[in-house]
């Protein structure tokens, strides 16, 4: 037995901000002491809290460790787990809270959340079977072996899941046209190719709580009649690809996988497709072709995979996050459970990743039907550095903003899609005043139209054009009739795409020309980009009045461009700068302005 | 800039050792289905996709060289041309954008003096750039090989690469 469990962040972010070396130097303090076969180590799944990693959690004392450095293991070690005594200089700290904060209830961050679908990320070690299976794993998976299928997709309609990966359609309605399309030979597939830059979720899962995919899909193939099913998963992640491998081969030792499971008669087998770099993957139809082995390209639907699948055969397609909430579903009373939260038309909780301007970065879960406000404020702690909250992207390229104005609004699908954007995988990107929003849709665009297959003229030329349009205007050549311009080609791009990268990837021009059209104006207009991104259209001045001449602008500038002596307010050579905005990031007193070209005119930052 | 890669291919006109190809395509053999898995192993063992090696896996697994040409084009993991020891692959997602990441690319640039796709004449960088790696709460981010360097500013850029030698 151990004395306590040490379970250390072992995803993607943690290890980006040096978890590895902080278990190395753990290690090393338990063996100095010589205790080290007293305390379980696990290098586990995420909690979620990725601003403040890496993150330790000891157990059973339930003491929340963040921002760790590998010199602060020797204090740990020594105070807490020898000396039973809770390092308070670990703790989390931050404007939020009054006194360091011990555990998930006492910190902000936590308290609005609600763990169905993360419920074991961070609390067991993924690569170990037994853990997941003592946390009630795979019982939901054995009670659907006693249902017939019919019953099992008409609870999962019953409890009202939709697609956590996009357009929302309803889960058990989609098993049940694949259980009722003909044939013997029946697919389920995972889709784990979340490629939506700014969402990290379905990695996480996948890192955290491998079994739930696994279960999600056995008791997946059961109600559609399948018996294979495939992870297609991005080559990006091979963290996530590995602890999968390890749970399909610790689930086959079980007798979890493979023939006669638990000697029911039903046979399931997994494998894992790695993907090779394509956004468009993320579309069924293109997914299934690279399975295939094919180019990646989308066909015309229908026939829908439901009856005209992978290898031709009827196949049912699921996210990743929709696949975990399955066991949540299938167990005993989980219907009731599950459909007891969220709102009328969006059931369950839905995991967010909060990133940008934000200052709680991280993975969070929330009911559907909380307010944007309170993802924002309450669990994101607000927007960094103080600024102004501008506004939010939800959906990634193919979604849209959300202004400020909206911040009420609650989260579900259909107020989602009314407000011009879409729930998508789950990728919340928070911006600030300092975001050009004419910028935010140009580098969509240009992600989209980079990533466009070429099947379809209007994906394939309409998104060029636009880019084009946009390109133009952020980099001061707009003209009046371009909003026009944008607003027609859109309407056609969305009408005559053959795929769901093409029908979506207008939303976040759409968008920010909806909610923020003053800003295209300006930047056609005036010339000017008040945000302080599109280099063409400000400049940086100083405020001549509030510089004390610091000299920490001009130590940074990398081309020499401030001029100024010591203690007597600088000046910017206009001439020389690149817009770098190094000196802006550096300035103490706040005193460099965004202002327009050629103009003296004081308009702050 | 697209020089240097021209120049490095005419350097590097090392015979293609193909011996080790039989073992990588065996298990697939008869699967065209595997075909990408395929590519995949092969890009892991030569670092890239050596026209000598597509002709193999093409006469091997009876796959038309221009299908075979027409998969592995599609995919941006699939390289045609050989590559740096390391490989810095920028994030450009959303977060990272927003965040700074055109100013990270950019210095990167300047310090190694070739753009994106291109790999240094010394062999040592190859310099691209990914959708997303996920590490969105720690962006901007770059990844060189299986490093992720997160919450990049300009001026941390030089001691990084100086890491890698």
């Amino acid at each position: 037995m151990y004395e306590k469990h040490l379970m250390i962040c072992g995803a993607t972010g943690c290890i980006s901000s040096g978890s590895q070396s902080v278990e190395e130097a753990l290690v090393e303090a338990l063996e100095m002491h010589k205790i080290r076969d007293k305390y379980r180590l696990v290098m586990g799944g995420c909690p979620g809290f990725c601003e403040v990693g890496p993150i330790i959690v000891v157990y059973p004392d339930e003491v929340f460790y963040c921002r760790l450095k590998p010199k602060d293991m020797a204090e740990l070690v020594e105070k807490h787990l020898v000396g039973g005594e809770i390092v308070e200089r670990l703790l989390y700290k931050g404007p939020d809270v009054d006194a360091p904060a011990r555990f998930f209830d006492t910190i902000p961050f936590y308290t609005k959340q609600k763990f169905n679908v993360l419920r074991n990320s961070g609390l067991i070690d993924p690569e170990i079977i037994d853990e997941y299976i003592m946390r009630g794993g795979y019982s939901a998976f054995t009670r659907a072996l006693d249902l017939e299928p019919a019953a099992i997709c008409a609870e999962v309609k019953k409890a009202g899941l939709r697609g956590r990966g996009g357009a929302g359609f309803s889960t058990g309605l989609k098993w049940e046209f694949t259980l009722q399309a003909p044939g013997i030979k029946k697919y389920v597939v995972c889709n784990a190719d979340e490629g939506d830059p700014g969402a990290f979720m379905d990695r996480s899962i996948l890192e955290g709580d491998p079994h739930a995919i696994l279960e999600g899909m056995l008791i997946c193939g059961r109600a559609i009649g399948a018996d294979e099913g495939y992870v297609y998963c991005r080559a990006e992640y091979p963290l996530a690809i590995k602890r999968l491998k390890i749970a399909i081969e610790q689930a086959e030792q079980y007798g979890l996988l493979g023939q006669n499971i638990l000697a029911s008669g039903y046979n399931f087998k997994v494998k894992i497709k790695e993907g090779a770099g394509a956004f468009v993957c993320g579309e069924e139809t293109a997914l299934l072709a690279s399975i295939e082995g094919k180019r990646g390209m989308p066909r015309p639907r229908p026939p829908f995979p439901a009856q005209f699948g992978l290898f031709g055969k009827p196949t049912t397609i699921n996210n990743v996050e929709t696949l975990a909430n399955i066991p949540l579903i299938l167990k005993e009373g989980g219907v009731a459970e599950f459909s007891e939260i969220g709102t009328a038309g969006s059931k369950g909780t839905k995991v967010f990743a909060l990133a940008g301007k934000i200052r709680n970065t991280g993975l969070c879960e929330v009911p559907m039907g909380i307010t944007i406000r309170e993802i924002i404020y309450d669990v994101g702690g607000g927007i960094k550095g103080g600024r102004a909250f501008k506004a939010v992207q939800a959906g990634g390229p193919s979604g849209g903003c959300i202004p400020a104005e909206l911040l009420d609004l609650p989260i579900d699908y259909d107020s989602l899609n009314q407000a011009g954007a879409i729930m998508g995988s789950g990728g919340l990107v928070v911006m600030d005043e300092r975001t050009c929003m004419v910028d935010l849709a140009r580098y969509f665009l240009s992600f989209t139209q980079k990533e466009s297959c070429g099947k379809c003229t209007p994906c394939r030329e309409g998104t060029k054009r636009m880019l084009e349009i946009l390109n133009r205007i952020t980099e001061g050549a707009g003209i009046p009739e371009d909003l026009d311009t944008l607003d027609s080609l859109a309407a056609s791009i969305k009408d005559s795409s053959l795929c769901g990268l093409g029908q979506t990837c207008p939303n976040p021009v759409l968008s920010t020309i909806r909610y923020f059209r003053a800003e295209y104006e300006e930047h056609i207009n005036d010339r000017y980009c008040r945000s302080g991104v599109c280099k063409a259209l400000f400049n940086y001045r100083i405020d001549q009045q509030r510089c004390n001449g610091c000299t920490a602008c001009s130590r940074v500038c990398p081309v020499e461009a401030i001029e100024g002596q010591k203690k007597e307010p600088h000046a910017i050579i206009q001439e020389l700068c690149t817009r770098c905005g190094s000196c802006i990031e550096k300035c103490p007193q706040d005193c460099i302005m965004i202002t327009p070209v050629g103009r003296e005119a004081d308009v702050s930052s | 800039m697209l020089k240097s890669g021209a120049a490095l291919e005419t350097a590097k006109m090392d015979p293609i050792d193909l011996s080790p190809l039989d073992p990588l395509v065996e298990p697939y053999l008869g699967k065209k289905e595997m075909v990408i898995p395929v590519l995949q192993k092969v890009q892991e063992h030569y670092g890239y996709l050596p026209r000598p090696a597509m002709e193999g896996v093409s006469r091997l697994m009876q796959i038309p060289l221009s299908r075979l040409y027409g998969v592995a084009t599609f995919y941006a993991q699939f390289k045609m041309k050989p590559r740096g020891r390391y490989i810095i692959r920028v994030c450009k997602g959303t977060a990272c954008h927003i965040q700074g990441s055109p100013k990270i690319a950019e210095r990167i640039e300047e310090i190694l003096g070739v753009q994106s796709g291109v790999t240094t004449d010394d062999l040592r960088f190859t310099l691209e750039e990914v959708a997303c790696i996920g590490a969105c709460a720690l962006a901007p981010v770059i990844m060189v090989n299986d490093n992720p360097h997160g919450r990049l500013t300009p001026d941390k850029v030089q001691a990084i690469l100086d890491s890698y030698e």
